[in-house]
């Protein structure tokens, strides 16, 4: 199914839904990120490896009510700020957190990519995220009495990646830094694709990851929609962009005021009536 | 800090990267002695070989330059957990007598004074890789008696603890700072100060540490870097 952006958004992510946006450094879904906030989406569970940007964004406009993720910060420059106020401060609104290690949220979403109730890993013993986050248990290996790790499957309503392009009957080419979006497609319920372009026929590419169209709830077409971070084969990181986020994330003043600028029409945080269109 | 961190590579080394210093160092290392170093970044990118320095561990220089580009799942669980990793190169905001390292927050947990970025891959390159070198800035700051959350293992309480853990590697082998390198007693696995760099006095390194730091009775002075070294460092962190 092709959607515009705003549609495939609002039929696909609801109140309280849990939401993974996936794109390890390449191909992150900002665009689609925005639309969210543009359409003030409330209490979301957002979900994924690495919040950057987007992320912090949408947490600074009041759209999650808990994040689960891995690390959080603004690759190669520092904090997230918005992220940070919202954990200290509870602004705009407070938010719950569950974190995990890298390899926890990969397997996690393996888990929940091949139907399994849990994944096991050999890590996270000895370290204090075994106390604070819930779903980390310690198992014994039925074959040969090693402790390991398990971790719940994880299984987001809706997973939302950016892609290099489609074809009509919706079948995705993604190539690159993969990251874990194939993954976290099968483990979700829903799912949408934002690419670059829209073919009438896909070219096999080298090192292809194809998300057949069955597994694709459905896909928009946004050129440019990972900007600022990069799309391979289409467009580069825009690495001052993500310089330039330090000092508006840093301010809820200029934030506030970034949220204005460019994303008119987005909701402040923290007023809860509904859009109905 | 950076030329010392380098020397620990050789070519025949695989070495798990991080962005910032341990990214240089790798780097640096692949330019001057070590050409056949393999490094593989979390990303996804195994044997990457950036001309210039990526600005993050998923900088598109880095898959355009590597032998394979794999899933985050598959760096994880084929490359780094069972042990194909020689040396894991980790950063800290906090770091204790035993190497435990801490990425996570300072203060308390629930009501943290600073929120850091969390744990990322470090929790499993601390207890995979065949070694792990720690790089980080020396201050009372960062040298605690006790880390604020251990975010990965370094030497637990002390020896046996990693064997009681399940932790398949050596863990912190080495920590280079900006006055000196510490490696972990071989009885006790506390951190000792193992040299100091040029021009440094032990009582700034005593100064930068809020434990009573141990001191080698082989204590060295670090080899100043050779101008080729420099020459190589200014070249790669240039524009």
């Amino acid at each position: 199914m092709i959607l515009p952006l705003d549609e495939g958004i609002r039929e696909l992510v609801h109140d309280g839904d849990t939401v993974a946006l996936e794109g390890f450094t390449h191909l992150i879904p900002v665009a689609a990120g925005h639309e969210i906030i543009r359409q003030g989406l409330r209490d979301l569970t957002l979900v994924r490896m690495t919040p950057d940007i987007v992320y912090d964004q949408m947490i600074g406009a009041g759209c999650a009510r808990k994040l689960v993720f891995s690390w959080g910060g603004n690759p190669g420059v520092g904090s997230l700020h918005r992220f940070r106020d919202a954990v200290q401060n509870g602004w705009p609104v407070p938010l719950e957190i569950e974190e995990h290690s890298h390899a926890g949220m990969a397997n996690r979403y393996v888990a929940g990519a091949s139907g399994l109730p849990f994944a096991v890993l050999r890590g996270y013993l000895g370290t204090d995220l075994v106390g604070r986050t819930g779903g980390i248990a310690a198992i014994d290996c039925p074959f040969t009495g090693e402790t390991l790790t398990a971790v719940p499957a994880l299984t987001p309503d809706v997973a939302i990646v950016h892609a290099q392009r489609a074809d009509r009957a919706g079948n995705v080419q993604l190539w690159g830094i993969t990251g874990v979006q194939k993954e976290a497609v099968l483990a979700a319920r829903r799912s949408l694709v934002t690419v670059e372009e829209i073919v009438d026929e896909l070219t096999p590419v080298p090192d292809q990851v194809l998300l057949p169209a069955r597994v694709v709830t459905a896909v928009a077409e946004v050129p440019g929609g990972a900007a600022p971070s990069y799309a391979h084969g289409y467009y580069a990181r825009d690495n001052a962009a993500y310089q330039a986020w330090d000092a508006i994330g840093r301010d809820r003043e200029r934030f506030t005021q970034w949220l204005d600028d460019d994303l008119p029409g987005a909701r402040p945080a923290g007023r809860k009536e509904q859009v109905n269109s | 800090m950076t030329v010392t961190a380098a020397r620990t590579l050789t070519s025949a080394m695989a070495c798990f990267v991080g962005i910032g210093l341990p990214s240089t160092a790798a780097n640096l290392a692949r330019r001057t002695h070590a050409p056949g170093l393999w490094m593989i970044y979390e990303s996804g990118t195994l044997g990457a070989a950036p001309d210039t320095l990526p600005l993050s561990i998923g900088d598109g220089i880095l898959a355009e330059t590597a032998d394979s580009v794999v899933s985050v799942p598959e760096i994880f669980n084929y490359w780094l957990q069972p042990g194909r990793i020689d040396v894991g190169f980790l950063g800290a905001a906090q770091i204790d007598r035993y190497g435990n390292i801490n990425t996570t927050v300072i203060g308390d947990y629930t009501d943290p004074a600073v929120r850091l970025p969390g744990a990322g891959g470090a929790p499993e390159i601390a207890a995979s890789c065949r070694e792990v070198v720690v790089i980080v800035r020396q201050s009372r700051r960062t040298f605690v008696e006790s880390v604020d959350f251990v975010t990965s293992v370094g030497h637990g309480r002390g020896p046996g603890d990693r064997e009681r853990l399940g932790l398949r590697g050596a863990g912190p082998t080495r920590v280079i700072t900006d006055l000196g390198v510490l490696e972990p007693d071989p009885d006790t696995r506390e951190l000792t100060l193992a040299s100091v760099h040029p021009g440094v006095a032990l009582d700034d390194v005593h100064a930068a540490t809020g434990w009573d730091l141990a001191v080698s009775p082989d204590l060295t002075t670090t080899p100043e870097p050779r101008p080729a070294e420099l020459a190589a460092l200014r070249d790669l962190t240039r524009s």
